[in-house]
């Protein structure tokens, strides 16, 4: 396969200066517990959310992702007190996914501390909010989260409600829909790898970023390290969402940057102290 | 037991202000959030925050009287932080939309983010992210301005669209390249501040440089 990865090869001076890619800390909920299941199901109790938020935080997260893993199933997001709670010690941007269904959600959500939301469900039935979103707080506060499994070669399948409902949509197709109507940056979670420490799906990533120009977020199946340096080489990923790897405190986000600072890839610079 | 320093910001119905007083209070000051012009006059320091479109702002600020507060807190002395577009309406006039006036305390014009790179190629709008602050040209050192003790290339987030140019060289503390285009990243003029990033999404380099501001 040719690879001709953004950040070693740029292509003009601000791919030089500005394409640090992101190391993003994901926090699935249940609430009040931070969960991790395999494939999105069997969800097993990790521990305190903002605790976990905290520590990657201090470790040089770039920018954290909280997702209600429950909040389709009963129509609404729990996280607001949560996020009220992390934004008295949490000084990056935090986006806020599960149960999003109108303007007013995201509202609220935006209100207690978040900086963007994140919709899934609720974008595939009426596509429209979408635009709303985008259209009241700005494209860069609209991601568009898509769930994908793959359903035959080089074909993925957008899946809903956390992984449990399929959709008929093909993922490049809603993709190129969702960021025409306004979504400023898509978070794509493979289904398939999510959880299973295999390896990002670089082969739906690289469909993905090939197709649209807004920034995409690779989530789902961050084993080890080098797995984040494959995803942006090949996949030309600009952020990754890790979750697995810094719960069970394989490595911390530190131990991440260093690999995939030493691999040439651009990341912020970080230092402890200012 | 020194008292913490008290701060005051302003709510003129622009953006979520929850983050910015949640930094405030981390760096230890305590924080009254107000559209009552008395309590802004009497405050002893004030941070205009804001997001969004800039004739929105300046509207929201004048509709409510607070565009002739804000001038003349700077007037008095008293220290005054704008983040974002609170940094962008401290200047003459931003031609966002056609040509609107600012609050004219700090010379120069808000303009667009080029969308070409100094090498011709295009690039994205808004820039959104993490970036480094360096020294603009002709300025040797941070240390006693706004940046005071934070590190050369030390990364920020921005989220902007629009960005100042100070006609004043003096006045520019930092900047940060994005597609080799110097963007003014933070302003000082005497009490006078402003950065472009938002200092409370910024990490630890984002506390200290509102820590400093609080140290005014």
């Amino acid at each position: 396969m040719e690879v001709a990865p953004r950040c070693f090869k740029p292509l003009n001076d601000s791919e030089l200066f500005v394409r640090n890619i992101r190391l993003i800390g994901r926090l699935d909920i249940k609430a009040p517990n931070l969960i991790k299941g395999i494939h999105l199901e069997g969800l097993r109790v990790i521990g305190s959310p903002n605790e976990h938020a905290l520590c990657y935080y201090q470790q040089g997260a770039d920018e954290l992702i909280y997702m209600d893993c429950v909040a389709s199933l009963y129509g609404r997001n729990h996280l607001g007190d949560i996020i009220s709670a992390a934004a008295k010690d949490i000084f990056i941007p935090m986006t806020v996914g599960g149960g999003i269904r109108s303007v007013d959600d995201a509202t609220q959500i935006l209100r207690a501390g978040a900086d963007k939301v994140a919709v899934n469900t609720a974008a595939v039935a009426n596509p429209n909010l979408i635009t709303e979103i985008a259209r009241q707080f700005g494209s860069q506060c609209m991601v568009l989260s898509i769930e994908a499994k793959q359903v035959g070669p080089e074909r993925w399948e957008v899946y809903t409600d956390n992984g449990r409902e399929r959709t008929s949509l093909d993922v490049i197709e809603w993709v190129k829909r969702g960021v025409a109507m306004g979504a400023g940056e898509v978070l794509l979670t493979s289904v398939d790898r999510e959880g299973t420490r295999k390896g990002f799906d670089i082969a739906l990533v690289r469909a993905v970023t090939q197709e649209v120009t807004v920034p995409v977020i690779a989530s789902g199946g961050m084993g080890k390290q080098e797995d984040m340096v494959d995803v942006v080489l090949q996949g030309e990923a600009d952020a990754v969402a890790m979750a697995d790897i810094l719960h069970y405190r394989r490595a911390t986000i530190g131990d991440i940057r260093y690999v995939v600072q030493a691999a040439g890839i651009e990341v912020r610079s970080y230092d402890q102290t200012p | 037991m020194t008292k913490p320093p008290e701060v005051v910001v302003i709510d003129y119905g622009v953006g979520n202000l929850l983050s910015v007083r949640r930094a405030l209070e981390h760096c230890g000051a305590s924080v009254q959030v107000t559209s009552d012009p008395k309590l802004i006059l009497a405050a002893p320091k004030v941070v205009l925050p804001g997001v969004g479109a800039f004739s929105k702002g300046m509207d929201e600020l004048s509709r409510r009287g607070l565009d002739t507060v804000v001038r003349e807190i700077a007037t008095k002395g008293v220290p005054l932080l704008g983040i974002c577009l609170g940094m962008q309406m401290l200047f003459d006039e931003s031609d966002e939309f056609g040509m609107i006036a600012g609050l004219g305390m700090i010379p120069g014009r808000v303009i667009s983010v080029p969308t070409t790179s100094s090498d011709g190629h295009s690039q994205k709008i808004p820039h959104i992210g993490w970036n480094s602050l360096v020294l603009p040209q002709g300025r040797t050192s941070w240390q006693q301005s706004l940046l005071h003790d934070i590190k050369h290339g030390a990364a920020v987030y921005f989220v902007h669209s629009f960005m100042a140019s100070p006609s004043d060289p003096e006045d520019r503390i930092a900047d940060c390249l994005y597609g080799a285009v110097p963007v003014s990243a933070a302003i000082g003029r005497n009490n006078v501040f402003g950065c472009q990033f938002h200092p409370e999404k910024s990490g630890e380099v984002g506390l200290k440089v509102l820590k400093n501001f609080l140290s005014q």
